[in-house]
């Protein structure tokens, strides 16, 4: 009984990690280049892990206006539809 | 075509009409990358990630990496060879076998690479990132033996430290010259940081000395910013000799340290020549190099347009409007790894957007970038229009001051998401 249920957590696990490296929206991807996704490599460039998808989706249209003042983001922002934007926004909040 | 191929082995391994090894072990797929640098060690990762029950093995004959971004820090003394160097340790925790191994064949026919002690390691699909090879056919006069004399320095290590080591025993007054290659090239703003770097370095410490660069071409990456920075800061330690007023080195003399070019010869007391490249051997072995020695890949799999069930990813391939970067190599590999991940399950790939960002140092303090969004089209990798592009010439100091900063950052991040 023990067992099962340690197996089921066990395949959760794996299924989870499988959704999260997998099911990446188009460009999310690329954003850990700089956005460190883990404790290793963390700099002054904020993580996007389990931020409000409101807040990226934001401050991205905040880059792309010129509103917000960036030394890359302005010129990457400009890159991704609202859509596209929406849905790696959305993304990297169930992130964890 | 490919549900096609799919249906067919789905059928074939269903009525046991192929030896299928891995479904006879209750194993899952098998997945081998060739090539431990930012392109494929993150590969490997991210498939293992994408899916565990996937065995992968990352084959790479050095199991110390020693990376190239930042290399021109160490060669101009702000930085050691250490700061650049990792180990596979924490993708073996990650449960990729390592084979530290030259693979030196590949069997498309029957899936399987073979490394150089005789292992064959079979595969369902294979992901390639060699990266470049030098061509010593490249340049009339300049031999593999003669970069113990004229280092190139453009795969990161004893070369780097070479050249280092002769820019410290240059007497003040020298003159050092970097020959730069004709587009493509591993690392396009790469020879202009390098002299940026170099010019500090003499600027600071040997005031009287000067570099050169003789270039085979008339424009190259973040050419406004780098000039435009130059013009600041080395006006007198830098120039720049283009294709048309007479760079182009043709041949040279190591035993004389001399660069001849149509218009004439250049005497150095440093040497740096940065030969023509191409993909790495085994790429060529594998039949997934095409005429112009680079590999053509489809853009939303990486999937080799000559071969199938061979990916290629990194500076190895022919990536349209992506520059051979490791930015580039890391993020083509994340989308080819989810790729390969949704193939092996049957599904179809979704259409990838991919991000470059290139940072150059200037000077210690001064940092600039190119970026781009990237998605398919007409069988490449197209820049989207609207995005992208170079600091601006008008940005204020303090973002070059910032830019350095997050180079610096950039570095650590991608270095600790690949080996960390």
């Amino acid at each position: 009984m023990y067992a099962t249920r340690l197996i089921a957590a066990a395949s959760l696990l794996a299924s989870t990690c499988i959704a999260m490296a997998a099911d990446a929206p188009p460009g999310a991807s690329s954003c850990s280049g700089c956005h460190a996704a883990g404790p290793n490599g963390q700099t002054p460039v904020p993580p996007l892990q389990g931020r409000p998808a409101s807040e990226i989706v934001s401050q991205m249209a905040a880059f792309k206006s010129g509103e917000r003042k960036g030394t890359i983001m302005d010129r990457i922002a400009k890159g991704f539809s609202d859509e596209e934007t929406r849905a790696i926004a959305a993304w990297y909040e169930q992130q964890k | 075509m490919r549900t096609n191929r799919r249906q067919f082995l789905k059928t074939a391994s269903a009525a046991a009409l192929l030896p299928m090894p891995a479904i006879a072990q209750g194993a899952g797929p098998k997945v081998v990358v060739i090539g431990g640098g930012f392109a494929g060690a993150t590969a490997a990762r991210f498939i293992k990630m994408g899916n565990n029950t996937i065995n992968v093995t990352l084959v790479e004959a050095n199991p110390t990496f020693t990376a190239c971004p930042f290399s021109n820090g160490v060669i101009a003394g702000l930085r050691e060879l250490k700061a650049q160097q990792f180990n596979y340790e924490q993708i073996e925790k990650a449960k990729v076998s390592l084979a530290f191994q030259q693979a030196t064949e590949v069997d498309a026919q029957v899936r399987s690479v073979t490394l150089r002690n005789g292992t064959k390691l079979p595969y369902d699909r294979l992901v390639m990132a060699p990266g470049i090879d030098l061509r010593w056919d490249g340049l009339p006069g300049y031999t593999e033996r003669d970069a113990e004399t004229m280092p190139h320095a453009w795969k990161a290590g004893e070369q780097t430290l070479l050249l280092r080591s002769q820019l410290e025993s240059m007497a003040d007054g020298g003159t050092v010259i970097i020959s730069a290659p004709a587009n493509p090239f591993r690392c396009p703003p790469g020879p202009y940081e390098r002299a940026s770097l170099i010019a500090w370095y003499l600027k600071t410490k040997k005031p009287k000395s000067k570099v050169i660069i003789l270039d085979a071409k008339d424009a190259f990456s973040k050419q406004r910013a780098f000039q435009s920075a130059w013009a600041q800061l080395y006006p007198d330690h830098l120039e720049w000799v283009s294709l048309s007023k007479g760079g182009k080195v043709t041949s040279v003399d190591p035993a004389t340290k001399t660069l001849k070019t149509d218009f004439g010869e250049h005497k150095a007391d440093v040497a740096n020549i940065i030969p023509p490249q191409r993909a790495a051997a085994i790429a060529q072995i594998a039949g997934v190099a095409d005429r112009t020695g680079w590999c053509p890949v489809d853009p939303v799999t990486f999937e080799s347009k000559l071969v199938p069930n061979i990916h290629v990813v990194g500076d190895a391939g022919i990536m349209g409007g992506m520059p051979k970067s490791a930015f580039s190599a890391n993020a083509q590999a994340k989308v080819c790894a989810a790729a390969v991940v949704d193939l092996l399950a049957g599904k179809t790939p979704v259409e990838p957007r991919l991000i470059n960002t290139c940072y150059s140092l200037v000077a210690p303090d001064y940092g600039i970038t190119v970026a781009g969004v990237y998605k398919p089209k007409d069988g490449l990798l197209a820049d989207i229009e609207g995005a992208g592009g170079v600091s601006p010439l008008d940005a204020p100091r303090e973002n070059r001051t910032l830019e350095a900063q997050f180079a610096e950052g950039w570095f650590r991040t991608i270095t600790g998401e690949v080996f960390g």
